[in-house]
């Protein structure tokens, strides 16, 4: 008999390991209801301690030799969903794949309002955001440049809801190649120095430097591109939200720049309008031909 | 003048552009180890301003002096603004800092006209061409381009933009005679006929060239022509224009110039207002109804003529209360109430509150169960504008429920609200505002702020 539980081996931290432990289930043909998941990220071991041994040892001769077809399509939406950060993504994820194979339910996935596949939608699609919102919000900052090689040395502080590092990582591994970069994050950390990707434990906030050497010429932009007679503070929000703001070296801006938006408004309707400045003698501008400029005497004269 | 100084004056100056896309160029990258970026795909929002709009490029004028004197324009010749001017190595310079940081996808540049219309275009093609070509640099590059400009010009542009635009600023050339007296409207569409012309010949060079040779195992190379689409912004409120010449002239340029992308920008008080231009700024919400019928258009296939019926409540005007696609639905009561179990796409698209992605998941859902009243409420479709449309396995609305004369009030909201955050779209989608949508992005169901649920 195997525990599923206290045994550390079956502590599944990604999603290799749940797809052996997975395969292995299923072919011995362990129910959902009765397979145990425990995330090794989640500290739920007491609640699961005293829970009945799940499986037999002996993988059942007759349901062994069923080989069972899993979709592409399912194999992707697991693979997203392994990234999740919810502890019970394992166990939905084998029920899915249950009710896929030995539940005769070929079509699952069809169903997007069925309960659990509405469930991992829902959680691939915070992993899809949660990833975009990644490629979108890191913000390198220069460290310096190689003694050795000459490459340009940045670093790059993120706080991702989910365990998306790796996954983020094809996007900035094919944009940067020819930089050295750091992305360092609370749960890994991924490094590239030019011909390979390397992996290390995930670090504090303290660790990763701050206040990057562009950041004030970054808000500069920032000001200056924001129109303040059109403030949508919801609609910036909604795709901004607080929580990625203390990473942003703009965001210190948001504050002020909605607090004067409406006066600085206010201050272009009230000043006095300009009137038009005649035609200046300029052979391009004669060359576009007779009627160019001319609305503008006729507007004065009416 | 500092670069610091340079920046905000010439950022300032450009903001009043609304395209932002980052899309839809074509897929490269830098993983062999030459070049600097990539691009291809979606496109990524880096930032968001407090106004709403997503900051995806760097968007810059090269110079704010200008010859022209559209009324509408901050950098009109009247205008009293600030004027400055970037060299060339300086934008160059700042993209790629910026880019570096990932701070943007690429570029925006567009410019004053200074001196002629050539001398401008040389001067905002040379600053692509150093980052194409001095600097290998293989992320985003949309180039503004000034009709009068020579075809040579503008071809060159393609060649290093990946979407090249030209404004077309308004749907007549009465509007333009009034508030862009050196523009012209002819003129204008014969360069994006020019623009069309360059990009289709980009696209069988390029399949050509893909047939020659197939793509290296050392990534995505640069292309030898970017150019892959072309946009461009029309000005709303500062003409007589009503909505349906808008959408008519908009229509007319889907068709016939391979556009990827109207955009529609109410014109926005500015400082140093021209005393010709009205002084009242159209409502916001005219803007967002506009995006909205753009929108039906394009995806849902119906006419300019439907959706600004003279039926409709306000002449050439879209209802500004409501969506357009409600308001053409409420005008139509005969065709409803629609079965959802039987429907045909192309009408299931028609019925309020139904997107193209909602759509799609009907269809899928009910080749293997019948659709409920159940199944719409976990698709999160709006049930209040659906439901006294369509029929359900079990639900089946009251006739005199769709005949009843005061339906419309039921979802026009009280005027306060109007003002009020009418730009939420779906804050679930992991796609950003502005996006020119791609198929496959329309697949995914990546909405648009200006698109929403229908
Ligand atoms: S051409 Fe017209 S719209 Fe363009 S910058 Fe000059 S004044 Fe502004």
């Amino acid at each position: 008999m195997e525990r599923a539980v206290g045994n550390s081996d079956f502590r599944i931290h990604d999603f290799a390991t749940w797809r052996t432990r997975a395969r292995f289930l299923l072919h011995t043909g362990v129910a959902p209801a009765e397979a145990i998941w425990e995330d090794s990220e989640s500290s739920e071991q007491d609640l699961f301690a005293n829970l009945a041994v799940t499986q037999t040892e002996q993988p059942d001769a007759a349901a062994d030799t069923q080989q069972w077809l899993i979709s592409a399509e399912f194999l992707r939406l697991a693979e997203t969903v392994s990234c999740h950060r919810d502890p019970m993504r394992w166990s939905l994820l084998y029920r899915v794949l249950w009710r896929l194979t030995r539940g005769g339910e070929k079509h699952l996935l069809k169903l997007s309002t069925d309960n659990d596949i509405r469930r991992l939608q829902g959680m691939a699609k915070q992993i899809s955001r949660d990833l975009h919102k990644m490629h979108a919000f890191v913000r390198f900052q220069k460290t310096g440049d190689c003694a050795e090689t000459g490459r340009e040395q940045f670093v790059a502080w993120f706080e991702p809801d989910h365990f998306i590092v790796r996954f983020a990582a094809p996007f900035f591994r094919k944009r940067f190649t020819s930089m050295d970069w750091s992305i360092l994050t609370p749960d890994e950390c991924m490094h590239w120095r030019g011909s390979k990707l390397s992996f290390t434990d995930g670090v504090p906030r303290e660790q990763a430097p701050s206040g990057g050497e562009l950041d004030d010429l970054w808000r500069t932009y920032y000001r200056s591109i924001f129109n303040p007679s059109r403030l949508k503070l919801q609609a910036m929000q909604s795709e901004m939200p607080k929580k990625y703001w203390k990473n942003l070296p703009e965001a210190e801006l948001i504050e002020e720049l909605t607090a004067e938006a409406n006066n600085r408004r206010d201050a272009m309707i009230t000043r006095q309008a300009v009137e038009p400045k005649p035609r200046p003698k300029n052979a391009y501008l004669e060359s576009l031909g007779e009627g160019a400029g001319a609305g503008v005497e006729d507007e004065r004269s009416l | 003048m500092d670069q610091d100084q340079k920046l905000s004056i010439l950022a300032d100056a450009a903001k009043y552009d609304a395209s932002c896309a980052s899309s839809g160029a074509k897929r490269r990258d830098s993983r062999s180890g030459a070049g600097v970026g990539s691009a291809g795909g979606a496109g990524i929002c880096h930032s968001y301003t407090p106004d709403g709009r997503c900051v995806s490029l760097l968007k810059v004028l090269l110079t704010n002096v200008c010859l022209y004197d559209c009324h509408y324009c901050i950098n009109r010749r009247s205008s009293e603004v600030q004027r400055a001017r970037f060299t060339p190595e300086e934008v160059v310079d700042l993209t790629l800092s910026f880019y570096k940081r990932n701070y943007i996808e690429g570029l925006f540049l567009s410019s004053g006209i200074v001196r002629s219309a050539d001398y401008t275009m040389e001067m905002v093609i040379e600053v692509a061409r150093q980052l194409r070509d001095v600097h290998d640099f293989r992320g985003y590059i949309h180039l503004k381009t000034i009709p009068e400009a020579s075809q040579e010009l503008i071809e060159l542009a393609g060649k290093y933009a990946d979407r090249i635009s030209i404004n077309i600023e308004l749907p007549s050339q009465e509007g333009l005679d009034r508030f862009a007296p050196e523009k012209n409207l002819e003129r204008t569409q014969d360069a994006m006929g020019g623009i069309r012309q360059r990009i289709v010949e980009g696209r069988s060079e390029r399949k050509a060239g893909r047939a020659a040779s197939t793509r290296t195992a050392r990534g995505r190379q640069a292309p030898a022509v970017y150019a892959n689409g072309q946009s461009t912004q029309m000005i709303v409120g500062a003409d007589r224009s009503d909505d349906a010449a808008i959408l008519q002239r908009a229509d007319h340029l889907y068709r016939g110039y391979e556009l990827r992308r109207v955009y529609y920008s109410a014109f926005s008080p500015i400082p140093s207002s021209s005393t010709i231009l009205p002084s009242k700024a159209p409502p916001l919400v005219r803007e967002h109804r506009l995006y909205q019928a753009d929108w039906l258009l394009r995806f849902y296939g119906f006419d300019v003529g439907e959706l600004t019926a003279a039926d409709s409540l306000d002449g050439g005007h879209l209802d500004l209360d409501i969506d357009p696609k409600l308001a053409w639905a409420l005008r139509h009561r005969q065709l409803f109430p629609i079965d959802l179990n039987r429907a045909d796409r192309e009408s299931l698209l028609r019925v309020p509150g139904l997107g193209v992605r909602s759509v799609q998941r009907i269809l899928q859902l009910r080749r293997w169960q019948a659709v409920r009243y159940e199944d719409l409420r976990k698709l999160r479709v709006s049930l209040e504008k659906v439901l006294p449309f369509v029929i359900v396995a079990d639900h089946h609305p009251a006739r005199q429920g769709l005949d009843d004369e005061n339906l419309r009030a039921r979802f026009a909201p009280p005027p306060e609200q109007l003002e009020f955050d009418f730009g939420r779209h779906n804050a679930a989608a992991g796609a950003a505002l502005h996006h020119a949508p791609q198929a496959t992005e329309l697949k995914q169901a990546r909405v648009s702020a200006h698109s929403g649920e229908l």
